[in-house]
């Protein structure tokens, strides 16, 4: 299988102005490659600076040093209309709080991010349903997200950051608004999307979802603490 | 990302958002719908006065010139005009004998008497004398009869035309046609009587006139109050050239020399008309104003509304800027949001004011103009984009990380 770098982040720091002299160090020279069809976790408390190095790998912030290649391509540097390209394109997001929008149903929801790619109408819809086919919830199309449990408004998420066939997942604490047991079939989920050649990067505060990825990168105080590859991977069915 | 179908979203989020805060929609279009229905109101108004103007206009002609002791748009002191020569019935043979760019001319003087037929009476009826050519000169219509002859005019026979108000109130039931009516109480027998020509200038039109021979007149009335001469400008001439012509033979009939300044007027229908423009024009300038005002404080509200819509949705802004909405991409979104609420104000607005225009039609004889409607949408349109423009601006530029964080 192809292994090629998809992202390379080099000495990346982020800096926030607090007014005055004040500033806080978010980022303190961060460096990590990811592979393609990796499945990676990132972990670290609140306060870590995981949720900063989230959203400069999902292209949401630009870093204010240092260098963030995204298949090859310089995007430190972006601006903001190129960075929405990005996230249009070679990014899945799927968050906590699923970020449905609330007057749409299901397949307008998984639409969105191809009509902003400029898919035609016909295309949008057919390439909607496959998604809402392949996350299992291809009988609930035109629900609207109070129509349907947490699980399954996750897997909505889900549809919608697969549809435009992205380069990278990045879930946000995924499980963290869902029961144990709907937590563990998103995890069950993502495994087949791994399976399928997804590159996934999940960031989490929690060690047993971390579990589920092959690599867990500890971020603490701005810095990487450690990043170690899992040998013994748990399967969700011994849980 | 295709220009239309990023409209398209737009208008379904519009419509969705309109449809969830129904009470509020409803509240902030009112200020449209108002504004809308009070400016279309207004330029119907106007437009009702301009076409009573131009049909009451319609009976000086125009292409005819008035040569008179005073102007009908005075500029200076009223005695510097009172004090001028008298005009002169000779003054109109000279200039149908010296003039090329006219091709009538006819003099005529005026004064008020009563005229009576049997026991009905009309009071202060105005009595114009004038010769046979005036009916070209002044370009009046007959509705009935025909106009005094040549003889009849020079041998200042007792013959005379009334005008349709003229003949309404001597003759409620008969044919007035070779009746012989009193003017002044002299007997004069009708040969004609005018088209009925209506319009703002009330009794000045012909309507209310009875046109008498010239020479008869003098005899039974006298021209202490001088005369006027109308002269119509030949098919294919130019009316500023006829009036140069006119004015040149005036001043050598006058004996005025080269220094000296015209002792006369040459009126036309164009000085009222100029006139009447700029009052319209300062009525429609201060009318719009004023209605526009309203049009504006709908506007406002219409922003104020965006910018809560904006605020209240900024989750979804995040949302939508994560998976790939572009700044424009967001912009558009309320810009088609408040387009889309003003452009139903308008509608609604004027499906208000057009059964209210019929209303006012029964007063002034008036119509929306279609132009009206066009303008008036696209007005809407405008305040929509204009005060959706700053709210619009703010979503777009949120910063994606705050938006998605925003509860």
């Amino acid at each position: 299988m192809d292994n090629s770098v998809v992202i390379n982040l080099k000495e990346i720091k982020k800096i926030y102005d607090m007014g005055g002299a004040e500033e806080v160090q978010a980022l303190r020279g961060v460096s990590v490659e990811i592979h393609k069809n990796e499945y990676v976790a990132i972990m670290g408390p609140s306060g870590s600076g995981k949720s900063t190095l989230m959203n400069i790998i999902g292209c949401l912030d630009t870093p204010s040093s240092g260098l963030y290649e995204f298949n090859g391509v310089n995007v430190s540097e972006m601006n903001d209309n190129q960075l929405a390209k990005v996230r249009n394109k070679e990014i899945g997001f799927v968050f906590q709080t699923f970020n449905l929008l609330a007057r749409s149903d299901a397949l307008h929801n998984v639409e969105l991010p191809l009509i902003y790619a400029g898919v035609t109408s016909g295309e949008r819809k057919r390439l909607a349903r496959e998604a809402l086919n392949h996350v299992g919830l291809g009988d609930r199309v035109h629900h609207k997200p109070n129509e349907l449990s947490g699980g399954q408004r996750q897997r909505v998420a889900v549809a919608r950051a697969l549809v435009n066939r992205p380069s990278i997942l990045l879930a946000d604490e995924p499980t963290g608004n869902l029961d144990s047991k709907t937590g563990d079939e998103i995890m069950i989920l993502f495994e087949e999307l791994h399976h399928q050649g997804n590159t996934i990067i999940l960031v989490t505060h929690e060690e047993y979802i971390a579990e589920h990825a092959h690599r867990i990168i500890r971020v603490r105080d701005g810095m990487v603490e450690t990043d170690e590859r899992v040998d013994k991977r748990k399967t969700v069915t011994t849980v | 990302m295709h220009f239309l179908s990023e409209v398209k979203e737009g208008l379904i989020i519009a419509f969705r958002a309109i449809r969830a805060n129904k009470m509020r929609s409803v509240l902030t279009t009112l200020g449209i719908i108002i504004g809308i229905v009070s400016v279309t109101m207004m330029a119907t108004a106007i437009e009702g006065v301009d076409r009573a103007f131009e049909k009451s206009a319609s009976a000086f002609g125009s292409k005819v010139l008035y040569i008179q002791k005073f102007p009908w748009v005075q500029h200076d002191d009223w005695w510097k005009y009172r004090n001028r020569r008298d005009m002169k019935l000779e003054y109109a043979v000279a200039i149908s004998q010296q003039a090329t760019l006219v091709d009538a001319v006819a003099p005529s003087a005026v004064t008020m008497k009563d005229s009576r037929f049997g026991s009905r009476t009309m009071l202060g009826t105005f009595i114009t004398g004038t010769t046979h050519h005036y009916q070209e000169a002044s370009g009046t219509t007959i509705e009935d009869g025909r106009f005094f002859s040549q003889e009849e005019s020079d041998g200042g026979r007792p013959v005379c035309i009334i005008g349709a108000n003229v003949a309404e109130t001597l003759f409620p039931s008969i044919d007035p046609i070779d009746q012989t009516i009193k003017v002044g109480g002299f007997p004069y027998k009708v040969l004609a009587v005018l088209e009925k020509q209506g319009g703002m200038f009330g009794t000045f039109t012909a309507d209310n006139r009875i046109f008498v021979p010239i020479n008869s007149f003098i005899n039974q009335f006298g021209s202490r109050r001088g005369v006027l001469i109308s002269a119509r400008v030949a098919a294919g001439a130019d009316i500023e050239e006829a009036k140069e012509e006119l004015r040149g033979i005036m001043r050598k009939l006058r004996h005025l020399t080269p220094g000296q300044e015209d002792d006369f007027n040459i009126n036309e229908q164009e000085m009222l008309t100029q006139i009447f423009g700029a009052i319209t024009a300062v009525i429609a300038g201060i009318g719009f104003f004023i209605t526009g005002l309203s049009l504006f404080v709908g506007g406002i509200g219409i922003m104020n509304i965006m910018y809560v819509s904006v605020t209240e949705r900024t989750k979804e802004i995040g949302i939508r800027k994560a998976i790939g909405a572009r700044r424009r991409t967001i912009l558009m979104q309320f810009l088609v949001e408040a387009a889309s609420i003003c452009l139903i104000g308008g509608l609604i607005g004027l499906a208000i004011a057009y059964p209210l225009s019929l209303i006012a039609d029964q007063l002034i004889p008036t119509a929306m103009p279609v132009s009206v409607v066009a303008i008036a949408l696209f007005v809407s349109l405008l305040v929509g984009v204009i005060s959706g423009f700053l709210p619009a601006y703010k979503a777009s530029k949120l910063d994606p990380v705050d938006a998605l964080r925003y509860e």
